[in-house]
Formats: C-alpha cells, sequence, structure tokens
C-alpha cells in the first residue's frame, strides 16, 4: 500500500484562548489534509474558529495541541526563526482590508517580502513588475496605497503575496471590504493563480466565494465539516 | 527594497514624533558639546594667561648656601659649593611623562663681565625661546639680536653706560655689536647684558654649563606640582620649584565647573535616552499592525530588530550633527558672557565626531527595548489587531 503525501495535514488540531478567568475553545478538533494545487474555501460565521484555522496553517499561531504538517515538515516542531522562513519560503497572505504598508509605493509594497530575501536588486524589481502586471496595475507601480480604490489595493495585496513565487496563497476575507463586481474579479484572479499551480486557501463567510473552489471545508463552533 | 527602505520610509511619514526624537537628542547632545566648549575655551584662556605670566617652573644648580635677599634687596650670601646643569643633560626633560604638556624651556647662563670698567652682569639665552617666554619685553630701537656677535641691553645698564643700539662694546676684549635696548621691565634683565647663550657660555669659560633654567609648562588634567616632581626625578642635582601663580587658582575653578558640567551633562543625556525610549515605544506600539505584516511574510524578529536600530541609528547621527552644531552656536554666544575676556576656542572637530557617536549610541541604547519588544511581538496578536 502506497502512502499519499498531502501538501497540508491538520492532525488532531485544538486551540485554545484564556479570556479573563474563561478558556474558549477556538478549535476543538479538527482533522483534514489539502492537496496540491487545490482551490479551498474555509466556510464559517464569524467566531466559529476559521480565521484562527488560517494563521495556525500560516505558522503564526501555536496550536494548544495537535499537528500541522506541511510538504511533511511539522511546522511547530520548528524554531520561531524557521517558521518565519518558512513563511517566506511557503505562504503568500492576502489580510482582511489589504494592509498595505501607507508609506511604500505599489512597487515597494509589493517587493516587501524580496526584503529578506538574497536576490539581487534588478531581479526583485523584474519579478515585481512582472507580478504588478499580472494583476493588471503595470500603470499605477509608483502610486501610494491612498491613491489606489479598493479593487486596486486588493489587487497589489495579491501582487505582494505572490511576488515570492509561494506554493501555498492564504486569503482572509479577501472580498469582504468589496463591492460585489470587484469581489468577482478578484475571485476570478485567485481561480487564475491557482490554475497556474498556486495552492489557494480561503477564509470567507460569503456562500459565492465557494463557487470558485475545488471543495469547501466548513467549520462550526470549532469543528470542521469536510 | 531593502529593509533601510522601510525605516526611511517610516521616519519620512512620522515627521513629527521623529522631529521630537530628535530634539531630544540635540538638546541632550548640544548641552554636553556647550559645557565642553565653555570649558576648553576656559582652559585655552588659562593657558594662554600662564604664558603671558612667564615661567612657572624654575631650575636652578643645587647649591649649599643661604639666602640673605628680602624683598628683592640682596645683601649677599654664603656659596659653599656651586654646581651648574651640564647642557647636554637638558635633554632629558623630554623623557618625562608629561613631556607634552612642556611649552617653553628656556636656558641660560650667567656671570660678570667687565664693560667700561664695570662689573655687570651677562646673561646668555637662547633669544626665541626667551622672547616667547618674556613677553613683556619689548625693545626701544633696532631689533632683537639675530646673531652671536650682537648683544641687547636692560634699560639700567644701557643708561648707565650710556650706550644705544648700534654701538659696539667689547666684552672680554670680543667685540659686539648692541641690536637694541630693552624697555625698562622693573626686571633683572634692566641689569643685565643679553647675549647669545653659546657667546655667553664661551665669555665666561663655561661651555655646556647653564646657570638656570626657565620652563614654561601648563598641565591640563594634571597639577602644575606633578610636571615639577617629574622634572626633579630626572635632574636630581638641580632644584625645580613651581612658581606659585595667581591665574594657578583659576585652574581649580575650571576643575569644578568640570564636575559640575559632567553632572549636569548626565542628567540631560538621561534625560535625552528617556524622551528616545518613549518615542520609540510608542512608534513601536502605533506599528503594532505593520510589524505583524512583516512577521507574517517572513521576517525574522532580527530583521524587525533591524529596522527598529536602523530608523534609531539614523536619528542618532542627525541628532549628534545637529546637536554638535547647536552647542557649538550656544557656546559661541555665551562663552563671553560666562568668562571674561574669553572668546570661543574654535571648533573641536575630533568632538564632533564623539557628538555623533554618542548621539548614535544613546539613540540605539534607549531603542533597544522597544526594537526587543517589537521583534518579539506575537505574529497572531499582532495580526488580530487586523
Amino acid at each position: 500500500m502506497t502512502q499519499v503525501n498531502h501538501l497540508i495535514e491538520i492532525r488532531g488540531l485544538k486551540k485554545t484562548y484564556q479570556s479573563g478567568d474563561t478558556t474558549v475553545d477556538a478549535i476543538r478538533q479538527m482533522d483534514f489534509f489539502i492537496d496540491d494545487e487545490e482551490f479551498i474555501t474555509i466556510m464559517g460565521q464569524s467566531g466559529s474558529g476559521k480565521s484562527t484555522l488560517l494563521s495556525i496553517m500560516g505558522a503564526l499561531n501555536h496550536p494548544s495541541q495537535g499537528q500541522v504538517l506541511v510538504d511533511s515538515l511539522d511546522l511547530y516542531a520548528l524554531s520561531t526563526e524557521q517558521r518565519a522562513d518558512f513563511r517566506s519560503e511557503y505562504i503568500g497572505f492576502i489580510f482582511q482590508s489589504f494592509q498595505l504598508i501607507p508609506y511604500l509605493t505599489v512597487l515597494e509594497n509589493v517587493m516587501l517580502p524580496m526584503a529578506v530575501t538574497g536576490q539581487k536588486k534588478k531581479i526583485k524589481n523584474q519579478m515585481a513588475l512582472d507580478v504588478i502586471d499580472r494583476v493588471g496595475l503595470a500603470a499605477k507601480a509608483h502610486r501610494l496605497p491612498d491613491q489606489l480604490s479598493g479593487g486596486e489595493q486588493e489587487r497589489v495585496a495579491i501582487a505582494r503575496a505572490i511576488v515570492n513565487k509561494p506554493p501555498i496563497i492564504l486569503a482572509d476575507e479577501p472580498t469582504g471590504n468589496l463591492d460585489s463586481q470587484t469581489a468577482g474579479e478578484i475571485m476570478q484572479l485567485l481561480q487564475t493563480l491557482n490554475r497556474q499551480g498556486h495552492t489557494v486557501i480561503v477564509v470567507t463567510h460569503n456562500p459565492e466565494v465557494t463557487q470558485y473552489a475545488t471543495r469547501t471545508v466548513r467549520v462550526q463552533d470549532g469543528l470542521c465539516f469536510v | 527594497m531593502k529593509l533601510h527602505n522601510i525605516s526611511f520610509g517610516n521616519i519620512k511619514r512620522r515627521k513629527g514624533k521623529m522631529l521630537f526624537l530628535v530634539l531630544g537628542l540635540i538638546i541632550g547632545i548640544s548641552t554636553v558639546v556647550t559645557l565642553l566648549s565653555i570649558t576648553e575655551s576656559m582652559t585655552v584662556n588659562i593657558e594662554e594667561r600662564l604664558n603671558q605670566f612667564g615661567a612657572n617652573i624654575v631650575m636652578v644648580p643645587r647649591t649649599q648656601n643661604l639666602s640673605l635677599n628680602y624683598g628683592g634687596i640682596d645683601v649677599g650670601g654664603v656659596n659653599y659649593k656651586v654646581r651648574e646643569i651640564n647642557q647636554d643633560d637638558l635633554q632629558n626633560i623630554y623623557t618625562i611623562k608629561n613631556r607634552k604638556n612642556l611649552s617653553i624651556i628656556a636656558p641660560k647662563i650667567l656671570g660678570p663681565v667687565r664693560v667700561k670698567g664695570q662689573d655687570v652682569l651677562l646673561m646668555g639665552v637662547i633669544f626665541d625661546q626667551e622672547l616667547a617666554l618674556k613677553t613683556w619685553w619689548h625693545k626701544t630701537e633696532g631689533n632683537f639680536p639675530g646673531q652671536a656677535d650682537q648683544v641687547m641691553l636692560g634699560a639700567q645698564v644701557a643708561s648707565f653706560l650710556n650706550l644705544a643700539a648700534g654701538d659696539n662694546i667689547h666684552l672680554f676684549e670680543t667685540p659686539f655689536t648692541v641690536s637694541t635696548v630693552l624697555k625698562p621691565t622693573g626686571g633683572p634683565e634692566d641689569d643685565a647684558i643679553i647675549s647669545e647663550l653659546g657667546a655667553a657660555q664661551k665669555l665666561l669659560g663655561k661651555q655646556g654649563r647653564l646657570s638656570m633654567v626657565e620652563i614654561s609648562a601648563f598641565c591640563q588634567g594634571c597639577p602644575i606640582s606633578e610636571l615639577t616632581l617629574q622634572i626633579a626625578e630626572k635632574f636630581p642635582d638641580a632644584k625645580v620649584t613651581a612658581m606659585k601663580q595667581a591665574v594657578m587658582s583659576k585652574m581649580q575653578s575650571i576643575e569644578m565647573f568640570q564636575s559640575f558640567s559632567l553632572g549636569v551633562s548626565i542628567i540631560v543625556i538621561l534625560i535625552g535616552a528617556l524622551l528616545v525610549l518613549v518615542t520609540m515605544m510608542g512608534s513601536v506600539n502605533e506599528r503594532t499592525r505593520e510589524i505583524g505584516i512583516f512577521r507574517a511574510i517572513g521576517f525574522r524578529r532580527g530583521h524587525v530588530m533591524q529596522i527598529i536600530l536602523l530608523e534609531a541609528m539614523l536619528l542618532g547621527v542627525v541628532g549628534g550633527v545637529l546637536g554638535f552644531g547647536t552647542g557649538n552656536l550656544i557656546a559661541y554666544s555665551i562663552i563671553p558672557m560666562v568668562m571674561k575676556d574669553s572668546v570661543f576656542a574654535g571648533i573641536n572637530m575630533n568632538l564632533g565626531i564623539i557628538s555623533i557617536i554618542m548621539s548614535v549610541a544613546l539613540s540605539l541604547l534607549a531603542s533597544l527595548y522597544p526594537a526587543f519588544k517589537a521583534s518579539n511581538m506575537d505574529p497572531s496578536e499582532a495580526l488580530r489587531a487586523l
């Protein structure tokens, strides 16, 4: 019998928070896997534990119990700095509300993940301009974030997430601040990236988003339903 | 895109806060520079006054005689044994620990000569040294002697022997020209014929011998008695005496001012450091979200520390340069008010370099904790603020 190696494996995951005197079970028990080049939506209501799950998969949040294996790498057996290197190499984050650095131009924001990589300046510049072009913002590369529309800012956030060519893209409510037309365009862009080889994981509470996914994981009360 | 682009960008964005931080550094550094410049100017002023006062150390051969002199009236003495200083040994003075503090060394030979049937005191000197030491010597007409066959006369001698500049005289049958006559000084030179040292030694038959050495020395970091002891150790056969001068007490005032300056500087620097610490902490707290993003996209803790410390370093350099400039400007303006007859000693570039280093070190030290706090921020906590 051959063993199948999944890209991401979640095993016996639990996460509890201490809020004052009470213990909150953000994730009670989760076991599932995600394969390479999948487009997954994680659906759930506010407070269901979906954002906590995303941060744990992104090597940002230590689980109380369980394991997260990415490429057979046990993320929380790594040191803090090794996890930072892992994020740099494997993960592209797209945050809620874009989260661009306001004092950096579009080009600089996109180049941000490359500030800690060893490539030459010329190569970095070219890579950044390429992804900016891919998200359709070539003409606005030298603008500041506040000179862009919401949809354009989201595109910059996507460009920043993919500039280092990470295999996994994690997006937290990427359409939360956009009108339905722009939201549709952004989801199509993520779908294109998925087709180009990125594994895309989107956390959302919007059922319309699930139509772009190859699979949906539902989260409720700290439990997941695959 | 490098980490320094982020530091530059943040400084540009938070101009007001960064200006406040730089202002704290400017106040700290300029206070230190002002106080140090005032102390330096005071010291230079004292040094100049000391030189104007002439020698402050006198070295004479050790003799076993009883001084029969009171109020300038010499009634003779009983010399049991007269020694002289060997001129070659004088080089030993340059082997003392504080040799750099020796300003002028003026050796001389003394002896009687007979001119026009009168016994007159002949003093052989090295003119360059002697004239630098005796700033109160002024010639009447002619020039100070420049050749071995020229002499200079004290006012009293010239008048007594009825000689003037340009006249010829014979000392032990050797012809000399009077190059000039000194204006009256009220000192012993009024009664002397002054010639070049070598010529006087030859006339008196004391080649390579010295009667006394007058030394002008200045030691900012040590008392003059310490210098005297160091010289005395090298010349066991000589008596080395520090001349008590009123100006020396001024050194004590400077030392007290130095201690006061040090105290004030430490307090102001501490306040400056506190200001940097508070501003940097505020900046880090405001940037929680930003730091969370940096950590999420793969920045190591060290990278976050680098960004914060680089900002601190840049601001430290600006604070140091501006603080040094401001300090000099303040010192230039207030020195004449603080100390009468004193002038600004000039811009000390070494102090400039020290100011910048001090400002950068202060800024970095005060930013260490905020940088450490930022780098240890839990990215998931920071992102919860998103």
